[in-house]
């Protein structure tokens, strides 16, 4: 636990890590795996170092480094670190007042890594997390995907493509949640047309770009927003869309087919409704679990179904906390509830793991316990469905970022007095990232 | 389709009311001694006839069997807010708060109540039974509270006790600053100044209460003339002097939940707590009080006042021998009601166990809302109220197959 950031720090300063634990090879035996890619298996081993899972399989069949260091989580369920496809953790924003479109705002300028809703994600096994601006604009920002790392800077949480670029994705909205006072739309048909208005000009605006063809003379003024949705235009970004009525599902598939990019639907109330379309539009579902239906008049006819029915339609499901809406802490009680209603349990399981790996694009890295993935896993006291189990330990590739058995880290897990309070820095590492600084500038 | 599905089940179980009925469970829960595995309940007439080990009790002859893994009695639900903040959240719908006025004693749960918001059925599909519904916490004296069975009818038909408790809110959430808020029906401009903060509440309340005990003397005053006409508040308040109408005291800090006692000291009130995230930190002082908890949702969001709270809350409530019963409480947006069966399931897997979180929607409901002669427990002579699952009701996977209240079978479910 001490140690926690000081290969953050390493990394920053150019050095290679190995100064902390994490470089271990580490077993994980006893306890029944359910490596979501595959059937579970009762008595299973997991293998991981340096941050990545080497192995994982029957006691018999995995072997087992030499100077490994051995855990014995016999009688615990060990599975992937939850994947969270639409969380606000962070208190992280996007657009303002002034208008309805927002799509050079970003949540990486506006989020604060150190809020204890991070830590409390950490306790209910959240380890990648797609942090969203809110549902008030068509288009509120640009999304934000997290490793749930305990880091001192949002730069210490951040996914990196191979490109370079930093993860994250779209956020839009339509239905009742941006109609609002002027200059925001005041009809669903208003709303469609501006977002249809931005599109377009997005359009031109990569021709132009296309056209210059790198002559900076004739390049256009540079727009953040709308280099951003020509990122979408390219499918080089994707778009989340905030939608609960059913046609107001079928309205955003509609402008995803007219302008050809790719987009996930967002609670998707009424996806039960419109399941065959949206199966036909080949749209994955990133839903919530709320423990009654209304609220507002778009969400009157939320079931606990929804779920299973999408499954059956052959949809790629998720789920989502949409934290603080519902709790990151309990966020294995959303696959239980989809079971509960008549989702498969290989399926409930997935849409908290690898579906929404998956939907944000990430699943070559996480979401399921295979071999060369990022060592992402919990140790959980017993099977993942049920209300007895508590998350013991969660791990973010190969470093333990809760412990139950810590009395800080239970008390972000439990709640009482302190537990709202941000997470602080760790001063065993900054002294020693300076100590590293120093050493290095003398030598 | 399913609302379709759902009202023709109902209906058909509708014409069953009247028979007798068996109802066969692998596990029976009485909360009157150990569970009986398997245990038989029967039914006759609306009113639980005989409870007993399958072993020795036999299903006479013509009553209707109906089987599950396991029976409870009927749930009840502490404090909530159903059928006053209906499901839709717009304004033609949401009656659970009067801004008016910072105290309003007379406004009754009774004349809002709508037995048919859709979320009474959402409540009884998970065998919640009775609940105790009014005025959400949000000005000083919100309202009174009336506890009601979930039969869906009419408040006059399914009122069990037409005014229980009268709502109190201390804390920022009883203060005028509280009601700017910019969500839904939370947009209330409230048509006062008044308290503005939590020594003016107490101070306002306490004033209210000396007009009460003036109210008193003067309506005993022998010579007629000088004898004061009929107050609707303050008669409410008197109730709490005489202990037949207890205030609802909605306190989360600990500063607020001392207030509440230091009050009813004062005046030699009877309260009922409620939510109180900061219990932990005044475990001795609530004891000692003696008087009971209605602690708030154990998935409530701590915010506010309420930043606190704990999923263990329950369970250290218990350890200290506190009465504490569980709630659904109000939320503003979602979920439009929790489920106490669901914030008891989070409460028993938190320290609190199997046996104490169902006796915190059962029994010892019942005991705090003044009904255990009517409910709470499968006990000859009782209402025959009774929850049906298929496995462990606490499990999330597990299902309510039916509820039965007052004898009236339904399978809303299952759910």
């Amino acid at each position: 636990m001490r140690c926690r950031n000081l290969p953050v720090f390493a990394a920053l300063l150019g050095l290679a890590t190995g100064l902390c634990a994490q470089e271990k090879t580490r077993v994980f035996q006893g306890a029944r795996i359910i490596p979501i890619a595959g059937e579970p298996i009762n008595h299973g081993v997991l293998v991981v170092a340096g941050g990545k899972i080497l192995a994982v399989g029957a006691a018999g069949s995995v072997a087992l480094p030499a100077g490994a260091e051995i855990y014995d989580v016999t009688g615990k369920v060990l599975m992937p670190g939850l994947v969270d496809s639409h969380s606000h953790v962070g208190a992280g924003s996007g657009g303002d007042g002034s208008g309805p479109l927002h799509p050079d705002a970003r949540v990486l300028d506006s989020i604060d890594v150190r809020d204890a809703s991070l830590q409390k994600a950490q306790a209910g096994g959240i380890t990648t997390v797609n942090v969203m601006p809110g549902s008030g604009h068509l288009i509120s920002g640009q999304t934000l995907y997290l490793k749930n790392r305990d880091g001192r800077t949002v730069d210490d949480l951040l996914i990196h493509l191979p490109d370079g670029t930093v993860a994250g994705g779209l956020k839009m909205a339509n239905g009742t949640n941006p109609i609002k006072a002027a200059p925001f739309p005041g009809t669903r048909a208003k709303s469609a047309a501006l977002v249809r208005e931005q599109f377009v000009k997005a359009q031109e605006y990569r021709d132009k770009l296309k056209r210059a063809g790198g002559d900076a003379e004739k390049l256009p003024p540079r727009d953040l927003g709308l280099e951003e949705l020509v990122e979408i235009l390219d499918g080089r970004r994707i778009v989340q869309c905030h939608t609960h009525r059913h046609d107001d599902i079928l309205t955003i598939l509609r402008l995803a087919k007219e302008f050809g990019f790719k987009v996930v639907l967002h609670h998707v109330t009424e996806g039960w409704k419109v399941a065959p379309e949206i199966a036909a539009a080949h749209a994955a579902c990133s839903i919530i679990v709320i423990d009654a239906p209304g609220g507002k008049l778009e969400t009157r006819d939320l079931e606990f179904d929804n779920g299973a029915v999408l499954e059956r339609a052959g949809i790629l499901v998720g789920f989502h906390t949409d934290d603080p809406i519902t709790d990151s802490r309990l966020f294995l009680r959303s696959a239980a509830f989809g079971v509960r209603a008549g989702m498969s349990r290989p399926g409930a399981l997935a849409a908290v793991t690898l579906a929404n790996a998956k939907i944000l694009g990430l699943d070559a890295r996480v979401g399921s316990l295979e071999p060369g993935k990022d060592a992402d896993f919990l140790v959980l006291s017993g099977d993942p469905l049920s209300v007895y189990t508590h998350v013991e330990q969660t791990w973010v590739e190969g470093r333990k970022v809760f412990d139950r058995a810590d009395p800080q880290d239970r008390l972000w897990a439990v709640g009482g007095p302190g537990a709202g309070d941000p997470r602080r820095a760790f001063m065993c590492c900054f002294e020693s990232a300076w100590a590293i600084t120093t050493a290095a500038s003398n030598q | 389709m399913k609302t379709l599905c759902t009202l023709l089940l109902a209906a058909g179980t509708l014409a069953t009311a009247a028979a007798q009925t068996a109802l066969v469970g692998d596990t029976v829960y009485t909360m009157a001694g150990a569970p009986l595995k398997p245990g038989i309940v029967l039914i006759r007439d609306g009113k639980i006839e005989a409870v007993g080990p399958a072993a020795t009790l036999k299903v006479p002859d013509g009553y209707k069997v109906i089987r599950a893994a396991v029976v409870t009695p009927g749930l009840i639900d502490a404090h909530a807010t159903v059928g006053l903040s209906g499901l839709l959240n717009q304004p033609h719908d949401q009656d659970m708060l009067e801004k008016s006025a910072a105290m309003q004693p007379e406004l009754r749960a009774l004349d809002a109540y709508n037995a048919r918001d859709p979320l009474v059925t959402h409540l009884r599909s998970f065998g919640i039974t009775t609940v105790n519904t009014g005025h959400s916490p949000g000005a000083l004296i919100s309202g009174q509270t009336m506890i009601v069975k979930t039969l869906g009818r009419t408040a006059d038909e399914d009122v069990v006790n037409p005014a229980a408790m009268t709502s109190v809110t201390f804390g920022r959430d009883g203060l005028v600053a509280a009601t700017t808020g910019t969500r839904g029906a939370d947009a209330i401009a409230a048509g006062y100044k008044s308290p503005g903060t939590r020594a003016k509440a107490v101070a306002l309340l306490r004033s209210e209460l000396i007009k009460a005990q003036e109210y008193a003397r003067k309506r005993e005053a022998k010579d007629e003339a000088k004898r004061s006409g009929r107050d609707l508040r303050l008669e409410v308040l008197l109730r709490a002097f005489d202990g037949s109408q207890p205030l609802l005291v909605t306190a989360h800090r600990q500063q607020d939940i001392l207030d509440a006692l230091r009050v009813a000291r004062e005046f030699n009130l009877r309260i009922v707590l409620d939510g109180c995230a900061d219990a932990p930190l005044v475990l001795p002082e609530i004891k000692a009080s003696g008087f009971p908890v209605i602690l708030h949702p154990t998935m409530k969001r701590s915010n506010e006042d309420a930043e606190n709270l704990s999923l263990e809350t329950a369970a250290k409530l218990k350890a200290a021998g506190i009465p504490f019963a569980l709630q659904s409480s109000y939320e503003s947006y979602v979920p439009k009601t929790r489920v106490v069966l669901f914030e008891a399931a989070i409460a028993a897997a938190n320290g609190l166990g199997f046996d104490g979180a169902l006796a915190s929607i059962t029994l010892d409901a019942a005991k705090l809302l003044g009904i255990a002669d009517r409910t709470g427990s499968l006990e000859p002579g009782k209402d025959a109220d009774l929850a049906l699952y298929d496995g462990d009701p606490f499990e999330y996977t597990s299902h309510c197959i039916g509820t039965v209240i007052n004898g009236q079978v339904f399978a809303d479910g299952p759910h």
